[in-house]
């Protein structure tokens, strides 16, 4: 069994993506790859420790209703796992500890970034960015191109040069709490993915930008390249007819999204097992 | 002791949500503010610590990046005039939960039951100092006084101490809960009377048979021995009311009916529903033998037919129009999430796959004066997008598919018609899993929500128009994430087998989802007082008819009661046991022991008397226009693209997750920019499969001004057209129709009855004939008869509307086939013939006219079309299929090329017309059953020898120039126009709602 890849989504208090995401974990190769209530987390039955791969998928956490995921933040750093003092937070504290990979998605990405997960400048688990409302107000869906940068010590974009992906959220903005954080992420190379133009080129500009999110950053990972989040969907284009225009282009049968869950399981393979 | 928690965005950090108000306030009123700021205050009224209070305001409440957090202090600054707007006591307020939820994993310790907190929203504005105007803006724009308070205060009036005084809006109630009798033995008027003032909606025969039920010696009999009396409960007659109303018993759909035509025969038709609709569903099913697919059809809260092997589909369309008239956000969302739980309490219980949602209002843009309660429908339009937004967004379900129709009429009474589709498994522990059925002595298991006085008397008041006395509470806020936690729990505990039974709790609460499913095995016993409440004070009758949200009603074995409880605990989610299911013949419910309903199940269900309604079809006296043939078909075509049923509808269709859950294959938006408007949506709910489900509609209530008989079969063929476009099989799909009706019972309020019931009979006689012609059988539907709007002398009554909805199968999705042209050298053909058939269309509407020449369907020939159509994309034929509807072929031409992103040459010479018809009447005739498809020059021979005897033309091809254009019959050009420039035109009309 040493050499099985265990992946896990956690679902629950309004995840919404979490059969895609498995999905995507299985189809990329990952043996195991299961869904966990977080009821089963919090009741003690399942821990995060027996994973390798721990998936954060998009959703509304109770709503969003104290502003993405703010809710479902506090309840990882307060609720306490059944018969023992230690929080989730805890756990996955010791997860990042054990060098293991962590991909947030979407209201994921929000809850990896406002627990601190993200990007953890110089390895510190404290808030230092954020993402909040669009600039045009309002949720949107639409499919975005994402540059890739190709310095990034991000283990799930290896190898990768653009992305083809949807946003379909109403608070995707990334912002920094200081120029000084942004500084840091750019030079460390910690802002793995941009919104581009259709000449792959990060733009400010909507909708090429559906958000208006600060140097057009799409995503960002922590300084191990093991903790990524991103705001598009990667589990939803998996295969050629979620493509929008599959059916008037020449597309790969694979979609561009499963390129991330399949580094990460070879990641895994290579580093972990 | 109360805190108020002040969370405002730092110096510096754009505020979105106040930019896109302040730019709404304008478009709305026109008031041109130069800011508006924002800000969330968290009312907190519990037994917590300062330290607690503040731990909650900098950890969960606030964002230490973009926001600043003041406590019992107010935070605005910068401004002229602050408007704060918040709930009204027992209003839902989800934000105000999580934040109560929030504080409890802080502290570890539960709130007790009067505990809370509550949230409100705190506008800054720059640029007005005139408080008459603000108390403007908060009543027509940021409020909705049924359910919410404002407080306006200039800049000098804020107390820079302590802010805003902090109000607690806690339902405060002394009274006890209490049981009145009723005595029925009273006059007819005050009969009557009671019927009115107590909002039951019951008529006077109703009232009368109750009045001499209860006076039969042998009921009071058998009263006595349960501690009643002669006298009705208030609980009984409530439970009654729910129970016979319209929206439960559709009583119009069950009356008898006596029909006259223009010439004056005559017949009686026993029951619409059971005559048209069953009956239709029924000869199908014959005729299809052993390949008859449908599983359950009427009898539970959604259709189910087969899918695969493995798998069956579920689905349900229904209507929240009343509620979203008076609260359009809370309506509709509630309106989506009530239909999520008939698709999930559909047998054992089904998963959902996507929503569909079709929306009728008036113009956004409307400038009249509105008569008194009516809300402008541009508030109308956005309140119920964002509605339906939040409930499919947040549930997690794409909205896959839908539409938005205009009519000045549906300003008395918007209609919102909110699908789900859900998937099951076949069987479920080795018995088929769309079945279930209640066991003597199984607990009456509620869960979800808690019951507060929300949504009481709802199901009686959509029974009725709208007028002055509609009752606020009717109105009820949705919460998609407890309802969320609810699904995830009830699929574990399906899976596990824990329950027999179950259904949701919608119209008339408890005393409907009880009530139904204590006919499995003839009575219950239920506990009102074991309810879990939001709030106390409430008495047993609003307990029992209560429709707070998201709430399942299961019953459960003794011996699995203890785990399903337990489940529910860990995941989160309130259970609770009130009681249990019986064989006593009686709906039997008790209050702290004592006896307040004792009704014969059988009196309940089958007492309500059968209405005889008069109905009398004269055609209305029409004629077609003589305008003469424009000079500039350019203009005119430009002109219909930008018309509101019509133009792009992307904003709207961006703002909903049309692509959770990774299934949508052909999305409601495609084409080269991702922006051209597909016919129908293919979605893939097995994500390692390729067999899809198709979902499309038809509606056209423009048609039922001349005559609802063609208006129901056009409305049936556009599904239909719109299913096959995609690629869905014709020859396993099924229907489900969703009538909205204006009052079609005569009486002093609605003179014109005979007339509107005979439409009703007309258009449910198209129905039986084109859904059997066309062998699609009817699996649900639903009807919502009292769409009118009276006060005074006002009344507005809508078009006459049916939504069919289609739902059916694609063996395989990766042949689904798109709308856009492909690539420039394609064959463009028409198929079907175009006949001079304006009446209601479009073209003439543009015009200022009606005309008398509505189209009619010929459904042998199109379903050949269909099915030739089918063959086609099967063998790989289409490259592009798109269906002719409002605006017809100048339209459809269009929309083809400009979401392709090429050119078209076509002559008019080559359509199928009648003859002598003139080139825009061609152009823009709206004969059904017509499709126009682009095929590969490779192809050209497979694809005519397919369609050989059937009406097929090649009208000319695809080219690289972007313009569309279009020679008329004389070889003139009747339309050249380059594709920016319509596209443009198509775009422009709600780009920025």
């Amino acid at each position: 069994m040493s050499k099985t890849v265990k992946a896990m989504v956690i679902a629950g208090n309004g995840t919404n993506c979490e059969r895609e995401v498995a999905f995507a974990c299985r189809q990329a190769g990952a043996e195991i790859s299961e869904i966990v209530h977080i009821a089963e987390l919090l009741a003690g039955r399942v821990n995060l420790e027996d994973y390798h791969l721990l998936n954060l998928a998009g959703g509304f956490l109770d709503g969003d209703d104290l502003g993405s995921a703010k809710a479902g933040a506090n309840r990882l750093l307060h609720a306490r796992v059944a018969g023992s003092e230690q929080t989730i937070a805890d756990q996955l504290k010791q997860f990042v500890a054990d060098g293991k990979l962590v991909m947030g998605v979407c209201n994921g990405f929000q809850l990896m970034v406002k627990m601190g997960l993200l990007p953890a400048l110089a390895g510190k688990q404290q808030q230092s960015c954020s993402l909040t409302i669009n600039d045009g107000g309002r949720f949107e869906d639409r499919w975005t191109w994402l540059k890739v940068n190709p310095e990034s010590a991000c283990v799930f974009t290896r190898g990768l040069e653009k992305l083809y992906l949807p946003v379909r959220h109403g608070e995707g903005k990334f912002v920094t709490d200081s120029r000084e954080t942004l500084q840091r992420l750019e030079e460390q190379h910690l802002s793995v993915v941009k919104y581009a133009d259709n000449d792959l080129q990060p733009t400010m500009v909507y909708p090429d930008n559906p958000n208006g999110s600060q140097a057009a950053i799409a995503g960002v990972c922590d300084p191990t390249g093991r903790l990524f989040g991103l705001m598009p969907h990667p589990e939803a284009y998996l295969h050629r007819t979620h493509h929008p225009r599959w059916t008037r282009e020449d597309l790969p049968e694979e979609g561009m999204g499963l390129w991330l869950y399949r580094n990460a399981v070879n990641f895994i393979r290579e580093e972990l097992l | 002791m109360a805190w108020r928690i002040v969370v405002g965005l730092k110096d510096g950090v754009k505020d979105a949500r106040g930019e896109r108000v302040r730019r709404e306030i304008s478009e709305h009123l026109g008031y041109r503010l130069e800011k508006v700021q924002t800000l969330d205050v968290y009312t907190v009224a519990a037994d917590l610590s300062d330290a607690e209070v503040e731990q909650a305001a900098r950890g969960p409440f606030s964002d230490p990046v973009i926001q600043d957090v003041a406590i019992n202090r107010p935070l605005a600054s910068g401004f002229d005039i602050l408007i704060e707007v918040g709930f009204r006591p027992g209003v839902t307020d989800n934000t105000g939960r999580t934040a109560k939820e929030a504080i409890q994993y802080i502290t570890g310790r539960p709130f007790k039951i009067d505990e809370g907190v509550y949230t409100s929203t705190q506008y800054l504005l720059t640029g007005l100092t005139d408080k008459a105007v603000a108390e403007r803006i908060a009543k027509d724009f940021l409020a909705n006084g049924l359910i919410q308070h404002w407080t306006i205060l200039a800049a000098d009036e804020l107390d820079s101490q302590t802010g805003v005084p902090v109000t607690v809006p806690r339902v405060v109630s002394d009274s006890s809960p209490t049981v009145r009798g009723i005595n029925l033995q009273i006059s007819d008027r005050e009969l009557l009377d009671l019927s009115r003032v107590g909002m039951l909606a019951l008529n006077l025969e109703e009232m009368q048979k109750i009045q001499r039920h209860i006076a039969d010696p042998q009921v009071v009999v058998e009263r006595e021995k349960v501690g009643l009396g002669a006298e009705l409960t208030d609980v009984e007659l409530e439970a009654l009311a729910q129970t016979w109303s319209e929206h439960c018993k559709h009583k119009i759909f069950s009356a008898k009916i006596e029909y006259e035509d223009e010439n004056g025969n005559k017949e009686t038709i026993d029951s619409l529903f059971k005559t048209y609709i069953v009956g239709a569903t029924r000869d199908i099913r014959e005729k299809m033998g052993d390949k008859d697919f449908c599983l359950s059809v009427f009898k539970d809260n959604a259709g189910v037919i087969e899918f695969t092997d493995d798998w069956s589909l579920v689905f349900k369309v229904e209507t929240h129009n009343s509620p979203s008239a008076l609260d359009p956000y809370g309506g509709a969302l509630t309106g989506i999430v009530g239909v999520n739980r008939d698709g999930v309490g559909t047998g054992m219980g089904a998963r959902l796959i996507f929503n569909t949602d079709v929306f009728c209002f008036a113009s956004p843009f409307l400038e009249k004066e509105l008569p008194p309660r009516l809300l402008h429908p541009r508030r109308i339009f956005e309140g119920v997008v964002e509605g339906v937004e939040h409930g499919g967004n947040k549930s997690g379900i794409p909205t896959v598919n839908g539409s938005l129709v205009f009519d000045e009429r549906f300003a008395g009474k918007p209609l919102v018609y909110c699908g789900t589709a859900a998937i099951m498994p076949r069987l479920l522990h080795g018995k088929p899993c769309h079945e279930k059925k209640v066991l003597v002595g199984d607990h009456i298991v509620m869960t979800g929500g808690r019951i507060g006085k929300d949504g009481i008397h709802g199901a009686t008041f959509s029974s009725e128009e709208l007028h002055e006395g509609s009752p606020v509470t009717a109105v009820q806020i949705g919460d998609p994430i407890t309802q969320r936690k609810m699904f995830d729990f009830l699929t574990i505990a399906r899976d596990r087998g824990l329950y027999n039974s179950f259904t949701d709790n919608g119209a008339g609460g408890l005393s409907s989802s009880v009530g139904e499913m204590a006919e499995d095995t003839g009575g219950c016993e239920l506990h009102l007082d074991r309810a879990p409440l939001k709030y106390s004070g409430l008495h047993p009758w609003e307990i029992l008819i209560s429709e707070a949200q998201e709430r399942m009603t299961l019953a459960v074995p003794a011996e699995n009661l203890t785990e399903f409880i337990s489940l529910a605990g860990e995941m989160d989610v309130v259970a609770t046991d009130l009681g249990q299911f019986t064989d006593s013949g009686y709906f039997h419910c008790l209050f702290e022991g004592k006896t307040v309903s004792y009704l014969s199940m059988k009196f309940l269900h089958e007492g309500v008397p059968q209405m005889v309604l008069p109905a009398k079809w004269q055609p209305q006296a029409r004629v077609e226009p003589t305008f003469s043939q424009p000079q500039d078909l350019t203009a005119e075509l430009r002109k219909l693209l930008g018309r509101l049923n019509i133009c792009s509808k992307e904003s709207v269709v961006r703002r909903y997750d049309h692509e959770v859950q990774a299934g949508t294959v052909i999305k409601p938006l495609v084409g080269v920019a991702n922006d051209g408007p597909s016919d129908a949506a293919v979605f893939r709910p097995i994500l390692d499969s390729f067999v899809g489900v198709v979902v499309s509609h038809g509606i056209c209530p423009s048609y039922s001004d001349i005559d609802t008989y063609h208006m129901m079969a056009c409305a049936i063929d556009e599904g239909l057209r719109n299913f096959v476009a995609v690629g869905g099989n014709i020859d396993h799909v099924a229907g489900l129709d969703n009538f909205c009706w204006c009052d079609p019972v005569k009486s002093d309020k609605t003179p014109d009855g005979e007339y509107k019931a005979a439409q009703l009979v007309r258009a449910n006689k198209a129905l039986y004939d084109y859904c059997v012609a066309f062998g699609v059988p009817l699996i649900s539907g639903k009807d919502s008869m009292k769409n009118d709007y009276q006060i005074g002398d006002t009344k507005i009554s809508i078009p006459p509307t049916v939504l069919f909805s289609v739902i059916g199968k694609i063996e395989d999705a990766r042949k689904a086939v798109s709308m856009d042209v492909k690539r420039p050298g394609d064959l463009v053909y028409l198929l079907g013939d175009t006949y001079d058939e304006l009446g209601g269309s479009e073209y003439y509407a543009e015009q200022g006219e009606l005309g008398s020449k509505v189209p009619q369907v010929d459904a042998e020939t199109a379903l050949l079309r269909y099915r030739t159509l089918h063959q086609a994309q099967q063998q790989g034929v289409i490259a592009s299929c798109h269906d002719l509807s409002d605006g017809g072929l100048g339209v459809a031409l269009a929309e083809k090329a400009f979401a392709g992103g090429y050119g078209m040459r076509v002559a008019l010479a080559d359509v199928a017309a009648d003859a002598e018809m003139r080139d825009d009447k061609i152009l823009f005739s709206e004969s059904q059953s017509r499709l126009l498809v682009t095929v590969k020059p490779v192809d050209q021979t497979g694809f005519e020898s397919l369609f050989r005897g059937q009406s097929c033309r090649l009208l000319g091809k695809v080219v690289a120039e972007p313009l569309l254009s279009i020679t008329g019959q004389a070889g003139d050009s009747v339309i050249n126009a380059p594709i920016d420039q319509l596209k443009e035109a198509w775009q422009a009309p709600l780009r920025e709602m």
